[in-house]
């Protein structure tokens, strides 16, 4: 896929940019570029969402662009419908995994199905951002990771970044996309500082960032990751390289569809696979990854595939979380679990 | 703090809740009574036939008009009464009917303009009708054929909603963007700017995306009409277990207004909607009408009314029947004459044939319907889920194998 993208002012700023202000700047460019883009959700005007990401929209942009809206998931989505049927281009915010569920419904009854209802005569380009995934100490329903949830839903793109880099070019993907998008943000990451190319969208035609991604090359193990996951498995795979195994590390960023042309290409040289989330492990886009690499390079593979994830458990509280998330350890533990084999 | 009940109120509560001798359980008649004890609601042609006076609502109307609305209501009940027919003939999989509601709809639909845009629920094939809609085109969804047959935009009538409730929340967004959009319109211009209408009956009301659909609307002063038609049955629950108030004083919980009208009157349903569509056009917006009606069929083809209705029930709605009052009008003001009412009975029964024969014609479709329009494009998993469903069937005609028709050729 090619996204097609109107030309921006080249600018060669690569100054450290945390996560959180990459995505800012993405929802700004978007919306300095096609003024049908609006943003809304819960606290994403005066107080600039929960975690900033819209911080200053709203004085920029005014109240009619960025919308403060009552406090119903329901009524955020199904009113972007609304406002996506309309020629806009609505960017919704939920402000935490645990609470996009009263949005679910429609997400799944009307965002996902009024392009195949209606056989492409009404479309409903919007994007749906949620944070998501653990590791911030919060309270129950502020750390989940429901993305295999929002997979098995045909009809919508499921993506995730896992760099400021990418959560600044994947999301003004999502906005220029055609498709509903639902956009799952690492929301541990969102302070974690990396350079942020912001030119690179300003070409008229470039390649589709939501495309897996080898992340790090290497020729004994193939582990597939995403999100939050991608640091944690990029530090285990520099710590494997002290025990001279190497490592070839595959960010997935599209979920759905999946994206596994790199990951078989690396499967049938390195033999091995491992499939790392901290989502819990049933029915979830670990199963999935497995299931076709078996299917597709069952051959190619010298070991039965391993997987890391959470437990297939609610999340738990978070004094136990360290014990919960998968870390370096339990990815390194698999890893030499494919290479004993 | 609770309000006091009035007089009329009392007798209204108290007329909803009358056991039946005999019947075990807690029958209710729903409706009849309260439709003649309440002063609330909004009517101009009574089941008699006669005008009524409103002090808010004047209508003045054209004999040619009123033959119009007899007309569509005709026509509309006859197709209905079609769409039923072939379901039984195991034509179509699946029929909704409108039976009953005849005047609500076309009341409603006429009141709108052609910039106006309609989010039905899915028994609203008299709006669809206002709309431009062929009849033919609401087949293809019942058949199986496909899930909306008809082009949403060119008729500003979006497709149906199965789910109960989703479209108001969609309906609101849309209404607004109108506001978004400055597609109002001014008070010095009874022409200008353009408002959506969302339809949606009592059993909604019980649904969180309609209470949030009233609380966005509300925030956001969105010119979107709210049009409840309360047909007093959300399949075999009753709209007294659903509310304790009349629906449509809800809508002060909102801040926004709310009436009831005589749903079976299509003069009163015109008039109020052509009220409420204008407040809304003129920045006014929202207002919730709740037309109080009568489900005279079934939910659906696949429900069975008797298990919790009574028959009796039935029969006193038909004094009321929404047709029957214009066509007494029509005639004791001699506004028609016989020829006229032939006329449109011939008319319906063509509609009728019409609509039957293409019901025949719609074939199933192809083995790539499956896989059309999911996402712009086709992703590559699809693309290849569909070559190995093409490589399949080949193979089955090929070898001819036993295919289910319950369990499909996987």
């Amino acid at each position: 896929m090619t996204s097609i993208v109107t030309a921006g002012d080249p600018q060669s700023d690569v100054a450290p940019s945390t996560f959180a202000k990459a995505l800012n700047d993405a929802l700004r460019t978007a919306m300095e570029r096609d003024d049908r883009v609006l943003v809304l959700g819960e606290d994403v005007g005066r107080l600039g969402g929960v975690f900033r990401v819209t911080d200053g929209l709203q004085k920029d942009f005014g109240e009619h662009r960025v919308i403060d809206t009552p406090l119903a998931e329901s009524g955020i989505i199904g009113t972007a419908v609304g406002l996506a049927y309309r020629g806009y281009r609505p960017v919704t915010e939920i402000q935490f995994d645990g609470f996009v569920w009263p949005g679910f419904d429609q997400i799944v009854s009307q965002v996902a199905k009024v392009s195949y209802r209606s056989q492409g005569k009404l479309r409903v380009p919007m994007v749906i951002r949620v944070p998501y995934g653990g590791g911030i100490g919060a309270v129950e329903h502020h750390s989940e990771s429901p993305e295999s949830i929002f997979c098995h839903v045909a009809g919508i793109r499921v993506v995730s970044p896992a760099t400021p880099q990418d959560g600044y070019d994947m999301l003004l993907e999502a906005i220029a996309c055609d498709d509903p998008v639902v956009f799952f943000e690492p929301k541990r990451r969102y302070w974690e500082k990396a350079p942020v190319q912001r030119d690179t969208r300003s070409s008229g035609s470039v390649p589709t960032t939501f495309s897996s991604l080898v992340r790090r090359a290497g020729s004994d193990v193939t582990v597939v990751t995403y999100g939050p996951s991608v640091k944690t498995v990029l530090a285990a795979a520099e710590a494997a390289a002290a025990d001279d195994v190497a490592v070839e590390v595959i960010d997935l960023r599209t979920l759905s569809p999946l994206d596994l042309g790199p990951v078989l290409e690396s499967v049938r040289h390195t033999g091995r696979l491992v499939v790392v989330s901290e989502a819990p492990l049933e029915a979830s886009i670990t199963s999935e990854v497995a299931a076709r690499v078996t299917e597709e390079a069952f051959y190619s593979l010298a070991a039965p595939v391993q997987r890391v994830g959470g437990s297939d458990t609610p999340y738990p509280p978070s004094r136990v979380e360290p014990l919960y998330l998968p870390g370096v350890d339990r990815v390194l533990d698999a890893i030499d679990r494919v290479l004993d084999s | 703090m609770q309000a006091k009940t009035t007089a009329v109120e009392a007798v209204q509560q108290a007329s909803r809740r009358v056991e039946v001798a005999g019947v075990p359980g807690t029958a209710v008649m729903s409706g009849l009574r309260a439709v003649a004890a309440d002063v609330e609601s909004v009517q101009l042609l009574s089941p008699e036939g006669e005008r009524v006076e409103h002090p808010r609502f004047a209508l003045d109307i054209s004999a040619e008009e009123l033959r119009g609305l007899y007309r569509d209501m005709v026509l509309v009940r006859r197709f209905d009464r079609e769409g039923n027919a072939l379901q039984r003939q195991g034509q179509l999989s699946l029929w909704a009917p409108l039976l009953g509601q005849e005047a609500a709809q076309v009341g409603s639909g006429r009141a709108m303009r052609p910039r106006d845009v309609a989010f039905p629920s899915y028994r609203e094939h008299g709006v669809a009708w206002c709309r431009g809609v062929d009849p033919t085109e609401l087949l293809s969804l019942f058949r199986g054929t496909e899930h909306c047959g008809w082009d949403p935009r060119a008729t500003g009538f979006w497709p149906y909603t199965i789910v109960i409730g989703n479209q108001v929340l969609n309906a609101t967004g849309y209404a607004m963007g109108q506001r978004l959009d400055g597609a109002l319109g001014h008070d010095h211009d009874a022409d200008s700017g353009e408002a959506t209408v969302v339809y949606f009956g009592d059993g909604a009301t019980s649904q969180g995306d309609v209470h949030e659909g009233m609380v966005f609307a509300a925030s956001f002063d969105a010119p979107i009409v709210f049009f409840c038609q309360n047909n007093q049955w959300a399949i075999s629950h009753p709209v007294e277990r659903q509310s304790r108030v009349p629906l449509y004083r809800r809508a002060s919980g909102y801040g926004f207004p709310g009436i009831r009208v005589d749903g079976n009157d299509v003069l009163a349903v015109l008039a109020v909607t052509r009220w409420a569509l204008q407040e809304c056009r003129s920045g006014n917006g929202p207002v919730m009408i709740e037309a109080f009606t009568y489900r005279m069929d079934a939910h659906t083809t696949s429900d069975d009314p008797s298990r919790y209705r009574l028959a009796d029930e039935q029969e006193a709605w038909k004094l009321l029947d929404p047709i029957e009052r214009v066509r007494v009008h029509l005639s004791r003001t001699g506004q028609a004459d016989r020829e006229f009412f032939d006329q449109v009975d011939r008319d319906a029964d063509e509609l009728a044939a019409r609509f039957r024969a293409h019901c025949l014609t719609l074939a199933d479709p192809p083995l790539e319907r499956i896989y059309s329009h999911v996402f712009v494009e086709p992703t590559e998993q699809l693309e290849r889920q569909l070559a190995d469903d093409r490589r399949f069937v080949a193979l089955d005609e090929a070898v001819p194998m036993n295919v289910s028709t319950q369990g499909g050729h996987r």
